[in-house]
């Protein structure tokens, strides 16, 4: 039981380290507005599709280290990613039979929620940022949802059959 | 089973909420006691330590490009620009020697007239690292530490003029902030006629805004912007910016300036770190 739940761990273990990688990458100065938010998407997927092991503790911890890595405030990425994955792991299995449109109308307003709790947390301490900042974003990061869910679910599955 | 409830409505996940609770009061707390006190630098040096080798390998790519850029430069076009530097190299070493007996006359002026000698600290040169770093600020990240002496406030510049300054010195990295991020500001002086103001970013790499500056002051477009020194974190006499545009509206008190940056704060790659007197030691620990 312990090792093949070991077994499952390790894909995700790498997709969130690329996350972290893709969250760090240098892009043009046009299109770094335009980062869709990986680690949320990744950490969204996980949660909905095994709850039970990955819920807001690994949650929360992930997003203290991406607030030292991008030099953020210390909580600020671990409090938006924390209320994120709550709501993600409370309607898990709601979300699990969403039709496509429907889960990323849902994934369009976890994102944005995330965007706004990084919005409110900066506000409260006098960080501005423009507007295009926080809302590309979310808008890329819906619509790549549906390639990387179903990259996920395909990587998943296969892990699953081989174990 | 003892566990048969939780087998039997899987949806429910033990204590998630109060869990979720504990997590969202802790982060308000983190970010209180990080943005007010500034307490948690231990707990960042040790992440970011952590952190550290995802940072190696993402800047990995751009460090072969520039490595493999450089071998398969031709014979030739090496020749080039090994003549180049060799003449940039000469104009340089005579323009030293020249600085030299300023700097020694400068000395003795100074003497006579009993003022502070001023000391030029120690420059070392250190490489950014191609890491973004926080999406809401002009923040860039050095791949020096505290390890390598590098302390929180150090100032930066670049061939051309002031970069920025160190926000946070991790162990083998650290956070930089550029002039032109939005909550940067730095006390300079016009070097033509010693007045003082304070140039304030924009959040663009090229503009750089003069806010303070009384509608009739003595200011053109073309004026060089130096360090002032007065804020404490750079030593004076650095180029900032140059003057771009002087708006003038006659029934408001302050004249609209903009200057652009002197460093071409977007391109750089590899920047000089600079340690004042006081932090010679190379301690980070005041």
């Amino acid at each position: 039981m312990s090792n093949s739940r070991a077994h499952q761990n390790v894909p995700v273990l790498i997709t969130i380290l690329v996350a972290f990688m893709l969250m760090i990458m240098p892009l043009p100065g046009g299109i770094e507005s335009f980062r869709p938010d990986w680690l949320a998407l990744m950490l969204i997927f996980w949660a909905m599709t095994v709850p039970r092991s990955y819920s807001v503790g690994i949650a929360w911890l992930l997003g203290i280290v991406l607030d030292v890595a991008q030099g953020t405030m210390l909580g600020q990425h671990a409090l938006a990613l924390c209320v994120i994955i709550y709501i993600t792991v409370k309607f898990h299995l709601l979300m699990r039979v969403f039709p496509l449109s429907q889960l990323a109308a849902t994934v369009f307003a976890l994102l944005a929620l995330y965007q706004f709790l990084l919005f409110w947390t900066n506000g409260v301490a006098g960080v501005s940022a423009s507007a295009v900042d926080y809302w590309g974003p979310v808008v890329t990061g819906t619509l790549i949802w549906p390639i990387l869910s179903m990259f996920l679910s395909g990587m998943r599955y296969r892990v699953q059959s081989r174990g | 089973m003892v566990s048969s409830q939780s087998n039997r409505n899987p949806a429910r996940i033990p204590a998630l909420g109060f869990r979720a609770l504990a997590l969202v009061v802790l982060s308000i707390l983190l970010m209180w006691l990080d943005h007010r006190e500034n307490h948690l630098d231990a707990v960042r040096r040790t992440i970011g330590a952590a952190v550290y080798p995802i940072q190696i390998i993402v800047d990995t790519p751009a460090r072969i490009w520039s490595w493999a850029k450089e071998i398969s430069t031709g014979n030739n076009q090496l020749q080039l620009e090994n003549s180049r530097l060799r003449t940039e190299a000469l104009i340089t070493r005579g323009r030293t020697q020249e600085l030299a007996a300023l700097k020694a006359e400068n000395d003795r002026l100074r003497a006579m007239l009993d003022a502070r000698e001023q000391v030029r600290g120690e420059v070392r040169v250190a490489e950014i690292m191609a890491v973004d770093a926080n999406p809401y600020r002009h923040n860039i990240v050095l791949g020096v530490g505290s390890t390598d002496g590098v302390y929180d406030g150090q100032a930066i510049v670049d061939a051309s003029g002031v970069v920025g300054q160190v926000i946070e010195a991790g162990l083998h990295t650290s956070q930089a902030i550029l002039i032109s991020d939005p909550d940067h500001t730095l006390p300079v002086v016009v070097n033509r006629n010693g007045l003082r103001t304070v140039v304030f970013g924009t959040g663009e790499y090229n503009r750089l805004d003069l806010p303070f500056l009384a509608n009739n002051a003595d200011i053109r477009p073309g004026d060089l912007l130096v360090t002032s020194g007065l804020g404490g974190a750079f030593p004076s006499g650095y180029p900032v910016a140059v003057v771009e545009t002087v708006t003038r509206v006659p029934q408001e008190p302050f004249a609209d300036v903009t200057a652009v940056p002197a460093a071409a704060l977007d391109q750089v790659r590899e920047v000089m770190l600079i340690w004042t007197s006081a932090h010679e030691d190379g301690d980070t620990d005041e």
